[in-house]
């Protein structure tokens, strides 16, 4: 690595210091955008007492799902977790722990975390079980509860393009929660489909700048999709 | 005759005007896009990232990286953009969406509804539902009038865990469209056939009956 030059060219290599008890904020939403080979990578360690923080936890077997397989997980933060059973079965016999936590503030968190913000206020949540125990001000008439910022020891996330400097093109909506969880970790991990030269991308189409991200490597892609839905001709 | 699905997404879809900008929840909310009327342009927003969601994928289409909040393959439609899900809450909390159609388990006359949690049962989370009800200033929400052994969802409070205080001010069921005002249940329109005496014994909290309660057309 040299300069700018964010690539490297093994998983192994792209998640090194990752250790037991650490903070991860991952992209995806669902099983859309995920960073797959990363999470097998960190199956793989088999580093285990993580939180992790995304706005789901994956599938039996898929994305996230698989840290499950080895109790890696010891807390979840994330807005929805369904369609996962050894999820559902860790969640209710408490080994695993989690914090339900809207999408909006969940993706806020993240981007307040990365842009140095270390709160801010919501009325997402106010009055519900999600506001309880939450500093709450008015403004304007109106109740608002305070979120505190999210930060990563790493984040992982995928995106669809990038130059070697890391600067990045997301496709479609397998950007949702990339740009941010980017942002929010202290060790950026990013896996992508294509890396080219540095010049060949147009700065005015880069979605999230190199200075970002810390490390970055080109895979190839299962891309399972939940629910194939299709209409007829 | 209590609305059959079809028939609550043609009522929500009578909301819609020409330019909206609308978010459409997982289930019957979603049925209404197929109700669009010809001659109105509504632009759908899916909360994971995307303005201007089209049909479903014909089979040689489908995209991995093209999905709605339901994590259905969808598509766009011409004048479609794509967004980070940061972006996206913020046109939602921004109150930027003109309408936002949810289901719910209940919803009270304090314009409470929750709609993501059962105590003791699997809890799933709220997605993006108390970002939505939170942002959006015009809400219809969608569900039937009372559960398959006669309780009512129209409550005077909701029992459950909230998903939004104070928030809703138009319901939708089965049997009745109502709107919430000052700690009441305001009756609107009702059912084809339903009359006003069934929609009153099944709902709790005050109810406030207009002289005129037509029944909604279709």
């Amino acid at each position: 690595m040299s300069g700018f030059d964010k690539v490297v060219t093994s998983y192994e290599e792209a998640l090194e210091g990752l250790e037991d008890n650490m903070t991860i904020i991952a992209g995806g939403f669902g099983l859309c955008g995920i960073p797959e080979n990363l999470i097998k990578e960190i199956k793989r360690r088999g580093t285990k007492g993580l939180t992790i923080a995304s706005n789901n936890a994956g599938v039996d077997g898929k994305g996230l799902g698989i840290l499950l397989e080895d109790q890696q997980i010891k807390k979840m933060i994330a807005s929805y977790v369904g369609e996962n059973a050894l999820f559902e079965a860790q969640m209710m016999s408490g080994e695993l722990e989690v914090e339900l936590t809207p999408q909006g503030t969940l993706a806020e968190k993240m981007r307040a975390g990365g842009a140095g913000i270390p709160a801010f206020f919501t009325a997402t949540g106010y009055g519900t079980p999600v506001g309880e125990g939450k500093e709450v001000r008015e403004f304007d008439g109106r109740n608002y509860i305070l979120e505190e910022a999210l930060y990563g020891d790493f984040s992982i996330a995928k995106a669809w393009k990038a130059d070697r400097y890391g600067n990045l093109m997301f496709r479609k909506t397998a950007r949702n929660f990339n740009p941010m969880a980017i942002t929010a970790g202290k060790i950026s991990v990013v896996e992508v489909e294509e890396i080219v030269e540095v010049g060949q991308l147009d700065p005015d189409e880069i979605h999230l700048p190199g200075i970002y991200v810390n490390r970055l490597i080109q895979g190839t892609f299962e891309k399972t999709i939940e629910q194939r839905t299709v209409r007829s001709a | 005759m209590a609305l059959t699905r079809e028939q609550l997404a043609q009522r929500v879809a009578q909301e819609f005007k020409d330019g909206y900008y609308v978010n459409l929840g997982i289930g019957i909310p979603t049925l209404a896009a197929n109700y669009i009327p010809d001659d109105m342009q509504v632009m759908l927003q899916s909360e994971n990232g995307l303005l201007g969601m089209g049909a479903f994928p014909l089979d040689e289409e489908v995209d991995a990286d093209l999905i709605n909040a339901g994590k259905q393959t969808v598509t766009m439609v011409p004048g479609a953009s794509i967004f980070s899900s940061a972006e996206s809450f913020a046109m939602i909390r921004g109150g930027h969406v003109d309408l936002t159609v949810l289901g719910a388990f209940e919803v009270d006359c304090q314009g409470n509804i929750a709609s993501y949690m059962i105590p003791g049962k699997l809890i799933k989370g709220m997605g993006g539902a108390m970002d939505l009800v939170a942002g959006a200033d015009n809400i219809i929400v969608t569900m039937t009038h009372a559960s398959k052994s006669g309780a009512s969802k129209l409550l005077a409070e909701c029992t459950l865990p909230l998903t939004g205080k104070g928030c809703i001010k138009r319901v939708l069921t089965d049997l009745a469209l109502m709107d919430i005002a000052d700690g009441k249940f305001i009756l609107r329109e009702r059912a084809p056939g339903v009359t006003i005496e069934e929609i009153a014994k099944l709902t709790g909290g005050e109810l406030v009956i207009p002289d005129n309660v037509p029944e909604m057309t279709f």
